[in-house]
């Protein structure tokens, strides 16, 4: 009984944590790349849900529906990089006031603060009513998805463009010296940051069936969880292949940090309590190197 | 070739700790020059190189590139004008990046980038080629992350990466002060090569006298953010560090600058 309840908990985790695999290769892209810490994620999830629901129950086609909420998203990240590179605005507080924008905006987009989707038609019904256990095409199809746009990023920051975006995460007085406006660099990377974000947002609502204000809260936490989580097991280094690490990082690290708490929940961890579980696991995370190495070991992450 | 005019410089306007850090500096350096500079700490040499490549406009004044107005050209857009090195190793290359993916990005100074492929592969062999001349076996670590470099390496690969695309100037501010005698003597002797042979124009900040006595063809002094003098020619090929603390010890308050 106990063994066939973890059992079900894999495929549970898989389909989710590849779900929400998209939100950390956003964070990847923010954090890591650019070295900024981008909060507005919070917002920007729930923004893709509720664009896609309220669409969908306006009869809109569902992938026209999912199209526009990552358009949004994009535009949500790019308002970010606006305040902090043209109106010089401090990068957290940025991108919280786009979490807090987005916030009223989301309520206005869905009429009520919450749209269910369980009757109508999504994007991923017809995967659904597939004769087969639910698991295996959701888990596909996310699974496609997920990889896709890893390699679509990996590909993306090797270009002539990525290799700029780079740089400005990592030297932006040298890569402005070779002629790059790092401001335009720093919009884009978060633009396509929180499309990634908001693309997750619209496919999770599709697949649990419901669009709620308050499902980005802690999203930042759970992503950052999940890429902490992937790169402990995936190793990180710099140079040759440093990219691939990380968004497969982003990727593992979203399914293991899912089947945790899938664990968790199982052994009777409360639901309500989720939130303070991940954020303990990142506090420990990021501080024990530094409680056993003193003032030396803290973990230097990038934008952390 | 680089007009300088009645440059003006004040920091801090109108606080107790305002600095006149450039005071109606005007200079005229010439195609093919290759020109030292030297001056106490705070004389503005620094301020010099940052109103050149465009960290902050000047208050007044003009600044000519190449016959170009270039005042107020934000400094990415003037990228494609000069390359700059700075003291610091660490300032002028991508840590995390490797060293073909460094050396690409620099082969695009002032161009715009696109979705192609950063590193081509026709390029790859080019830059094999060029690493071949700093003599430090870096053309075999293409893939190598900087980071694995020594402080003297990679001074030595960001003056490659300034000089690869050919900019019509190059700043050099105090280039090798951060490294130790001897690296310094062997990046010192490549920037000699590498300006030689592409007839760059050149503007190089020393805080050491020898430095600038042995190297280029103009040398100037500034002090208080104004030209001081300037030397060139025969006169300058003739001096010695005796003779220059003779007639300016009074401004060399700075100790360093006589070693």
């Amino acid at each position: 009984m106990l063994f066939s309840g973890f059992m079900l908990t894999v495929p549970i985790s898989l389909e989710q944590g590849l779900a929400y695999a998209l939100v950390a290769l956003g964070i990847v892209i923010t954090f890591r790349v650019l070295a900024f810490p981008d909060l507005t994620v919070d917002g920007s999830f729930p923004l893709g849900a509720a664009v896609t629901a309220r669409l969908i129950t306006m009869n809109v086609d569902p992938l026209l529906s999912i199209l526009a909420a990552v358009l949004g998203g994009f535009l949500a990240g790019c308002c970010t990089g606006l305040l902090n590179t043209r109106l010089r605005i401090n990068s957290l507080l940025s991108g919280i006031l786009m979490m807090t924008i987005l916030y009223s905006l989301n309520l206005r987009i869905m009429g009520r603060s919450n749209i269910q989707l369980l009757t109508v038609d999504t994007f991923l019904t017809p995967l659904e009513n597939l004769d087969m256990n639910r698991f295996i095409p959701m888990i596909g199809f996310f699974f496609l998805v997920a990889f896709a746009f890893k390699i679509l990023t990996d590909l993306f920051l090797h270009t002539q463009k990525g290799l700029a975006m780079r740089a400005t995460g990592d030297n932006e007085q040298m890569i402005r010296t070779l002629g790059v406006n790092t401001d335009n660099m720093t919009v884009l990377g978060l633009g396509i940051s929180n499309a990634f974000v908001a693309l997750s947002g619209s496919l999770v609502a599709q697949s649990q069936g419901f669009a709620d204000v308050g499902m980005g809260i802690g999203m930042i936490v759970i992503g950052l969880a999940s890429i902490i989580i992937g790169e402990s097991l995936v190793g990180v280094r710099t140079g040759k292949k440093s990219v691939m690490r990380l968004t497969i990082a982003a990727l593992v690290g979203s399914v293991v940090y899912k089947f945790i708490i899938a664990v968790g929940l199982r052994m009777g961890l409360a639901p309500t309590d989720l939130k303070l579980a991940t954020g303990i696991m990142v506090i420990l995370a990021l501080g024990l190197p530094a409680l056993k190495g003193g003032r030396e070991g803290k973990l230097h992450l990038r934008g952390v | 070739m680089v007009r300088l005019e009645g440059l003006r410089k004040v920091f801090k306007k109108g606080t107790i700790d305002e600095k006149t850090a450039m005071d109606g500096l005007n200079l005229h350096v010439e195609e093919g020059d290759f020109v030292t500079v030297i001056g106490s700490n705070g004389a503005g040499k620094t301020t010099m190189l940052n109103l050149i490549s465009g960290t902050f406009p000047p208050d007044e004044g003009e600044i000519y590139i190449n016959g170009d107005n270039v005042t107020h050209l934000p400094e990415h857009r003037r990228a494609g004008y000069l390359g700059r090195i700075f003291q610091d190793p660490l300032m002028g290359t991508a840590s995390s990046m490797t060293i073909e993916e460094n050396l690409a990005m620099a082969d695009l100074r002032g161009q715009s980038r696109g979705l192609t492929w950063g590193v081509k592969k026709a390029r790859r062999e080019h830059y094999r080629e060029t690493l071949k001349m700093l003599d430090l076996g870096l053309e075999n670590r293409l893939k190598d992350s900087v980071s694995l470099l020594s402080g003297g390496q990679r001074q030595s690969l960001t003056l490659l990466m300034a000089t690869l695309s050919m900019p019509k100037l190059l700043l050099l501010d105090e280039h090798t002060a951060a490294l130790d005698p001897k690296t310094a003597d062997l990046v010192m002797e490549l920037t000699e090569k590498i300006v030689a042979e592409n007839r760059l124009t050149t503007i190089m900040v020393t805080h050491n006298m020898n430095q600038a006595i042995k190297h280029g063809n103009v040398m100037i002094m500034l002090h208080e953010g104004k030209l001081k003098f300037d030397i060139q020619g025969q006169a300058k090929s003739s001096l010695t560090v005796e003779e220059v603390v003779k007639r300016f010890g009074g401004e060399l308050k700075d100790e360093a600058l006589l070693c």
